[in-house]
This record gives C-alpha cells, structure tokens and sequence, in this order.
C-alpha cells in the first residue's frame, strides 16, 4: 500500500534516457556482430578464391526475396510507430502484425534454405563439408554462424513486437507514450541493417 | 502506516536498510531495485568469490613453495590457475568496484535518486550471480576442472575434454551483466546529474566510473561474440579458429584482447576514481589538475582500447604491427602517470591525517607505480620477446590488479563502510589489516619478478631448484596477506555485527554530495534534489566550515 503510494509519487520518465539506453544497447549488438564481420573480412582476405566458389551454392533468388521482405518489415514497423503517434491505436496494431508476418516469413524461407543445405550433406562436421577445401569450410561455417545468430535476433525481435502490441492493446503504448514501440522499432530495424550486410556478404560476391 | 517520503515518521525518514518496500525480509533485498540495495547484493556476491580466489590462489602458493609435487598434481593445478583466473578476473575485479561503490555512490554524487535504469540494475545483479553459479557448476560437473586458463586459447580449448562449455557460459552471462551496468552508467551519468552539476563539476570517481562504462559497453560485446565462436567450434564443430579446418587461431587471440585489454582498464579506472576521491579529502586540499584527471580517464579509456595486441607480440605479427601496438602502449603510461603526478601533487602541503582508506590510497600509487612502469617495460618489444610468459608478468599484472584495483576496492570500503552501514569498524585493528596486507602482497609478488626476469615461466607446477628461495619467499607473503585478508574481513563483520550506530553525516570531512546526506543514506537519498552550485573538493573555500567540524569532533 505505502509503497504504491511511494512510487506512484516518483515516477521517473525520461524517454530521452531510455532512447539513450537503447542505442548504446544497439552499438553492443553492432559490435558483437563486428567481431563476426572482422572474422569474415580475415578469412575473405585470405580465401578469397574459395570464397568467391563457395557463394555460388547459396540461392541468391531466395536472398534477395528474404531481403526485400525484411526490408518491408522495416517499414510496416516504422508505420507502426507512425500510427500510435496519430492516436490510431488498431491501425498501429495491425502494422506491428504484419512485422511478425513478414518476419516470420522471413524465418520460414531460412528454414528451407538451411534445411535444403543439409540435404546436400553441407553442415558444419559433415563429410562432403570436410572435403572441401579449407576456405570452402570456413565460408560454410561463417555462413551458418552469422545467419543463425541474425535468425535468433529475428526471432528475439518478434517476441519484442509481440509484447509491444500487448502494451499498445492495453494502452501502456499510446500516443503521448510510445518509447517502449519506438524502442522495438530500432532494435527490428538493427535486425534490417544487419541482414543488408550479410545479403551481400554471402550471396552477391560470386 | 505511511512512509512516503514526503510524511516521514517520527520526524525522520527511515534508512534505506529500514526501509520498507513492497516485499519483507529477504524478498525485500532480492527483489529491490534500490541502487544501494542492489550494491550490497553485489558486494555480499563478489566479497564470497573473492574468498574464493583467494583460496585457489593460496593453495597454488602453497604447492610451489618447494619444487616437486607438495599438495597438488599438476593437473589439478592448471585447473586452480585457470579457476583463479577466472574468478579473480570475470567476478572480481571487472564488477567489484563499479558494482558495488559505482552502484551505491554514483547516483549520490551526481545528486540523484536513482540510476536511470533501475530493474535493468537488478537484472545485472541476477546475470552476476547466474554467471558464478555456472562458474561454479563447471567444478562439480563430471568432465573435469576446466585447464585452459582464462584465457581459453585455441586450438586447445576445443580439444580438451574438460568443463571449457560452462566456464565460457559463465564469462559469456558475466559479460552481458557488466555490459548492462556500463549502459546504465552512461545513461545516468548523462540524464540524471543534479541540476548545475555540469560536466565539470562532477566528482572524479564519476568520470572514472563515466570512462568505465563507455569501454564497458563497447569492448565487452566482443569477448561475447568471440566466446560464444568457441562455444559453437566446440559443440558444433564449425571450423572459425581451428587450423584443422582452415580457420586461424592468431585471429581469436586478437579477438580476446580486444576486449580483455581494454578490460584491464575496467579494472583499473574505478580505483583510480576511488583514490582521487580519497586524496583530497585526508589532505585536505583541493584536488590538483581537476581537468587533468577527468580528461586523462577518458584518454586511458580510448588509448587502452587501442593497444591489445601487445599480449601477442611472440605470436607472429607484421613489424609494422609491433611497432605501432608497442607505442601506442607507451602513450598509455602518459595520462596514468598524469594522475599519479596529480595525487601526489595534492598531497603536498596539505594536512594530512593518515586513516585507513588513505593508507589503502597511497598504497595503490606506490604499487601501482611499480605496476604501471613494469608495464611500459613489456611494451618493450625486445624486452617483451624475453619475459614474454614468466613470472615477470605474473608479478606485473598483481601489482597493477590486485596491488592496484584490489587495494583501491579495500580503501574505498574503508573510506565509505561508515556511510553504507551508519557503522564505524576499529581504526586500528583495519591498520594492523593494512600493514598485513602491504607487506604480505610485496613479499609475495615482488619476488615474481625477479625469478621471472631469470627465466622462471608462469603457469609451471614445477620448477628449477635455483628459483626456490624466491618462491619460498613469495609463499610466505601470501600467508602474510591472507592474513590481513581475513583481519580485514573480521574487523568489517564485527563491526556490522556490533550494536554502536553512528548517524554523523560527514565522519571524514568529505566535500562530495554523498557527506551532506543522511548515515546511513535514507531510500532515494535525497528529500530534495540538490542544486550544486560549486565544483567538488573545495577546502580552502569551506577551510572554515571544515574547522568547526573538526572541532567538535
């Protein structure tokens, strides 16, 4: 009871600092992929033929629909935001839906990529992998860490969304408060900028 | 029944040891997102791991102190080097002061009630404790103590059969809490100052902790990431570092110093906060070069993210590369040698009262000192050829770490137990702990130096018969010094224990916000926000006040 009273008499709000705390979050998560794409330019310096053969076997058909279909995540998430600014709280709603659609379109396409790999016996310890050439292997294996890390970012960001149209159905999310949604916006569209790396990385350098 | 702070009861606001949120007991501390609760938390957990360490460490002291095997095999000691390392490094030293005096004085001194983030506060304390119970769970685990020292080097630590998964685990967890204690830093220090508290009237120990943080966010992600990638080489048997299958295992080496030197300045930085906090205050000066110091913290957090890959310097580098890394590791030394000159230049003419925490102070700078300018030594790139894994290092990194951080950890207790607990320990008996401590730690490490200029390796069981007088020596100053370790502990938990309260706002003279506050500190530490008209450590200007306070004590 007295402590009700107490923090209802200090609420601290200050969605400049939250926004700060995001964004520092934000340069953590850049930097833990960094260490991923110094890995990648090292190897690509060093394998670059083998690199260059390997790429070939990946869909750039099926990239390129995975990134135009983040990319419009992207956008549905910015709509969002745009929406709940306009107090059209259902409409907000209804774009952070078609976030998890699209990503979880998204994750979908990895599925049958991955899986359509493994078929083909390329696996990180399989045989025909091994045989490869050292470059070939490290390529493969570059290739299954970075997308399966960014695959779990995707999907750590649709719960995020899920949550965030929780607290807009139930008005903790409105229009003169929206840090929480703005905040998931940036951290959906770090998940985008990520993946436009990675796109070109793996698929376009044949 | 109310309690807000606004209607105190019984004319006096209840402590924040008294005070009553919305759980009881133990809940009440568990579940508290008070910044001084949480700080006590941390201080109970790293005050456990480090009697931990310190035991591994003792026994590793006690097995060399004559050649041959005396208490343990030379397994069981890889696995105690790399435990202590582990303990020491991930669950002392990086979270220890920020953790604990970070958490409970950066918010009262910029003057404000909280940091920005509080639960995200507690979340870093529960990672914390996560992290050491897997640290933990990897001894008693089948498999095997995990041998690879800390530093988990590969190829070795994908082709050892012991507990390598859960220590990573553990340093991975541990990260991700100290990470988010740097996020929370920064945000506060920038939103949450009081007003006309401008940059430059902060007190030192704030921009320390400011320094410490931004490295805290930027370096830390990438022992994440790189731990993780041997985590997933090791279960997986994806091919990134192992040579076997084409990956490059100088490349993790550099990924592990990429954070694991800017880490030391983790390390480091907040007991340089701690002691420029200390120095003006037993000397009673205003403290010299203000400028110099908060900007030679920021430097050391920039210039010491820039140097890692001095630990590799015999692991095959361009001479391009040495030569760069090799000075850029000496423009380090300058602004840490700014703060030394600044402490000492505060000490002269002052009047100085020789307390505890002041002789924990000047302890730091003369081992730190020794620490620091062995340090530019191993820059030496022909010098650093030759003692490259001796004992030389080994010394070297204890007086900078321990001598330093450690012994800065120990005055900061001192110079605030008071004002955390509204408990004063015995005086004298914390420097007979003192005296212990600073002779047990020079006896025990300086010879470490020497034998490892002779050749002596570091991480060996067994050594030489010519090196055993050092050992010896070196052996009998950690007994000296686990001995003022536990003087020390027992003066602190006696005093906690006994019934004398004291309720003196400023019990050292201190000019800093956290002395104009209640013993202990009331929760949100503040009835109303201060305004700060004045840059912190001002006795001259306040000589007078000072007197009569002095006076009446």
């Amino acid at each position: 009871m007295s402590s009700q009273e107490n923090s209802a008499a200090h609420v601290h709000r200050d969605d400049v600092g939250a926004r700060m705390g995001m964004w520092l979050f934000l340069f953590t998560e850049l930097i833990l992929f960094g260490g991923m794409f110094i890995l990648y330019s090292v190897y690509r310096y060093k394998y670059a033929d083998a690199f260059h053969l390997a790429a070939k076997d990946l869909n750039t058909i099926v990239g390129t629909f995975n990134t135009a279909i983040l990319l419009t995540s992207s956008l549905t998430m910015a709509l969002s935001i745009t929406a709940i600014q306009r107090k059209q709280k259902s409409l907000s709603i209804f774009f952070q839906m078609l976030t998890i659609v699209l990503a979880s379109g998204f994750m979908v396409n990895k599925y049958f990529e991955w899986t359509a790999k493994f078929h083909h016996g390329i696996y990180p310890g399989s045989e025909t992998l091994l045989a490869k050439p050292a470059g070939e292997i490290v390529f493969f294996g570059l290739y299954y860490v970075m997308t399966g890390l960014h695959g779990l970012h995707v999907i750590i960001g649709v719960v995020l969304i899920a949550f965030m149209m929780r607290f807009t159905a139930t008005g903790v999310i409105k229009s003169d408060s929206y840090v929480k949604l703005e905040s998931a916006g940036l951290y959906w569209h770090l998940v985008d900028i990520i993946w436009i790396f990675l796109f070109p990385l793996f698929y376009l350098i044949t | 029944m109310s309690e807000t702070i606004t209607v105190p009861t019984n004319g006096k606001h209840p402590s924040y040891l008294e005070h009553q949120g919305k759980h009881k007991g133990l809940l009440g501390w568990i579940l508290s997102t008070d910044h001084k609760r949480i700080a006590i938390l941390y201080l109970v957990a790293i005050a456990v791991f480090f009697l931990g360490g310190v035991t591994l460490g003792f026994l590793m002291r006690l097995e060399l102190i004559a050649p041959g095997k005396t208490i343990i095999d030379a397994q069981t000691y890889n696995s105690f080097f790399t435990l202590h390392g582990v303990i020491m490094i991930f669950l002392f030293v990086v979270p220890g002061i920020p953790a604990i005096f970070g958490n409970f004085f950066l918010p009262i001194l910029i003057g404000a009630k909280d940091v920005a983030f509080p639960r995200i506060n507690l979340l870093s304390w529960y990672l914390y404790v996560i992290g050491g119970f897997i640290a933990l769970l990897s001894i008693v685990l089948p498999g095997g103590l995990v041998d690879t020292g800390w530093t988990f080097y590969i190829p070795y630590s994908v082709r050892t059969g012991t507990n390598v998964i859960p220590a990573l685990t553990a340093a991975f967890i541990l990260g991700f809490s100290s990470i988010v204690t740097g996020l929370n830093f920064v945000t506060t220090v920038h939103r949450m100052r009081a007003p006309g508290m401008d940059w430059f009237k902060m007190p030192l120990s704030v921009w320390a902790l400011y320094s410490t943080a931004w490295v805290q966010v930027l370096a830390t992600p990438i022992i994440g990431i790189t731990l993780l990638l041997v985590g997933i080489e090791r279960i997986f048997g994806v091919g990134l570092f192992d040579p076997a299958l084409g990956g490059d295992p100088v490349l993790y080496q550099h990924l592990f110093w990429i954070y694991s030197h800017p880490a030391v300045y983790i390390m480091i930085l907040p007991a340089m906060g701690v002691v420029t906090e200390i120095i003006p205050v037993f000397a009673r000066r205003t403290i010299f070069g203000y400028k110099f110091i908060a900007m030679s913290s920021m430097a050391i957090a920039l210039f010491g993210s820039l140097v890692w890959a001095h630990h590799m310097f015999t692991a095959g580098m361009s001479n391009t590369g040495q030569f760069i890394f090799s000075l850029l590791t000496m423009v380090v030394a300058i602004p840490s040698a700014i703060k030394v000159f600044n402490w000492t230049a505060t000490l002269y003419k002052g009047s100085i009262e020789i307390t505890a925490p002041l002789l924990f102070a000047l302890a730091f700078i003369f081992q730190f000192s020794i620490g620091g300018l062995t340090g530019v030594m191993q820059g030496i790139l022909s010098i650093d050829i030759m003692i490259h894994d001796t004992s030389f290092i080994v010394a070297h990194f204890h007086y900078v770490m321990f001598g330093g951080t450690g012994f800065g950890l120990f005055a900061a207790m001192h110079y605030w137990f008071p004002k955390m607990f509204g408990k004063m320990y015995n005086e004298k008996i914390a420097k007979i702990s003192f005296w212990h401590l600073f002779i047990g730690f020079n006896l025990t490490y300086f010879p470490m130096f020497i034998m490892g200029w002779l050749g002596m390796p570091r991480r060996y069981y067994d050594y030489l018969p010519e090196f055993h007088t050092y050992h010896l020596i070196s052996t009998i100053g950690s007994w000296i010094m686990v001995a003022g370790i536990l003087l020390m502990f027992y003066n602190f938990i006696k005093a906690l224990l006994s019934s004398t309260k004291i309720t003196e706002k400023n019990i050292w003279g201190g000019e800093t916000l956290e002395w104009k506050i209640e013993t202990p500190p009331i929760h949100e530490n503040f009835i109303d926000i201060p305004t700060v008209h004045e840059a912190p450590y001002e006795y001259k200007q306040n000589e007078t006040e000072t007197l009569k306070t002095q006076e009446v004590k």
